[in-house]
């Protein structure tokens, strides 16, 4: 154990920590996307557009995510192949950030129907009673109320999401868990490697959970 | 004129309005009393279709809303509600709460919504209260600028959905003063209500309905006193 050692690569490490932060970011926002837009499909009252959302829930909840990562990476590139004859691949990071964010994005649309269904009822009606039409109902009355209700939750999805990016590291994206692996191999010192890397994810996760109790309390404040 | 004509509602199988006849003049005060469940309440959501109609017609001023072609978020717009629990919108003001369907809807300048919503929350006592938050509000304060906000679109019909059940009873007396002031301007108002004195005092009529049929339509003074139908007659030794 030679934590003098972590710190001499602490360069090394924090680049990877930072393609970390990089990758949780754009998994985040690729998933908040998917979730609003399959979240309102699943509240929808088209049938098809319902029962589309619910299939894809069902998808990515039902199978492993890094089964996902690998499919994504490893498999769509020869479905590619075999339908054009052409080829191409993916960079690691890339196909992590989707595959995280499409399966994030089953979750996400989960936590935003919760929050819309969520909302007493009377609200739409009083909404509607007015004259309000159903999106201007959604939009200025539903919408507002729901968001307040899906800041717990969804923070909650975020600090998976950002820990389940070290889940790209088996497709090869030097990402903090794939540099303080190596970095352990390379020096039998695990211990340092392994815990230095654990107190970077604490720490990010720990902002994470601050930022959110943050906005709920400012959310609050006229409720 | 509101006319109600052998209106049913079924939720599932179970038969809530058997056919329903009722007519609201302009200008005029209907209460309408009964034991829960008689559908008091659903009959009233029907008359802005919150619920549809299983079968019959509501017609507003001649036009049938009943029909699918109906452009039912201009009609809604004559017909203003006010809900038992008020449904009040959390996330804004009690200004915000009056202007955003006249701005919205009517597309109203929101100088001109303001000042109409303050006039409002002046004439329902609430000159004070623009800048608060319905949770800071008591139960009837918050009703009051719940009419306030129905009076904003000044819609031609007003239904009052059991306005006073859940509040307080110190606070009813302040919420029915404000639909007393309002049935004496002429507003044209449906009211379902167990506040018996109130429909004595202010109703034109008074609508008594038991298992989803009206048993008896008569000014009040008649049918406090002299009820025909011997269920009217249990029903009021009750809760007189």
């Amino acid at each position: 154990m030679n934590f003098s050692l972590v710190s001499q690569y602490s360069g090394f490490l924090l680049r990877g920590a930072g393609l970390t932060i990089v990758m949780a970011l754009g998994s985040i926002i690729l998933g908040c996307l998917l979730g609003t837009v399959l979240g309102l499909m699943r509240v929808s009252s088209s049938k098809p557009l319902s029962l589309f959302s619910g299939a894809y829930l069902q998808i990515f909840r039902g199978t492993p995510m890094l089964l996902q990562i690998m499919f994504i990476f490893f498999a769509i590139p020869q479905i590619y192949n075999m339908m054009t004859g052409s080829f191409f691949n993916w960079k690691p990071e890339i196909a992590g950030i989707i595959a995280l964010g499409m399966n994030s994005g089953a979750y996400i649309a989960e936590i935003i129907r919760a929050g819309i269904q969520g909302v007493d009822i009377g609200q739409t009606e009083a909404s509607r009673a007015l004259g309000l039409t159903q999106h201007q109902t959604m939009q200025l009355v539903i919408l507002p109320q729901a968001l307040r209700r899906v800041i717990p939750p969804l923070c909650n999805e975020f600090i998976v999401l950002l820990k389940d990016t070290s889940l790209i590291s088996s497709i090869g994206a030097k990402e903090l868990m794939y540099r303080s692996r190596s970095m352990g191999v390379t020096t039998y010192d695990f211990v340092s490697f392994l815990a230095g890397a654990a107190i970077v994810y604490f720490c990010l996760t720990f902002i994470l959970t601050q930022a959110s109790s943050w906005v709920e309390r400012r959310l609050a404040v006229s409720d | 004129m509101i006319k109600v004509s052998n209106l049913h509602k079924y939720f599932g199988n179970n038969h809530v309005l058997k056919g329903i006849d009722l007519e609201v003049e302009k200008g005029t005060v209907v209460c309408i009393i009964g034991p829960s469940g008689s559908g008091k309440s659903t009959l009233l959501r029907c008359i802005n279709l919150l619920e549809t109609p299983s079968e019959g017609h509501v017609l507003i001023d001649g036009t049938d809303i009943t029909d699918p072609k109906q452009n039912i978020n201009a009609l809604r717009t004559e017909v203003g509600m006010v809900f038992q629990r008020f449904n009040l919108f959390p996330h804004m003001t009690v200004l915000d709460n009056i202007t955003l369907a006249p701005i919205k809807v009517r597309g109203m300048a929101e100088k001109d919504a303001q000042d109409l919503a303050k006039a409002l929350l002046k004439r329902v006592g609430l000159a004070d209260k623009a800048d608060a938050y319905p949770k800071q509000l008591s139960g009837g304060q918050q009703q009051r600028v719940a009419i306030a906000r129905a009076l904003a679109m000044k819609p031609k019909y007003f239904l009052f959905d059991e306005p006073t059940s859940a509040l307080d009873p110190e606070l009813v007396g302040e919420v029915l003063d404000v639909m007393k002031s309002m049935a004496l301007e002429g507003t044209t108002m449906v009211v379902v209500t167990h506040e018996m004195g109130f429909a004595r005092e202010v109703a034109d009529r008074v609508v008594f309905m038991d298992d989803g049929v009206i048993l008896e339509d008569k000014p009040p003074e008649i049918l406090f006193t002299r009820p025909e139908n011997p269920r009217t007659k249990s029903f009021l030794d009750r809760v007189l």
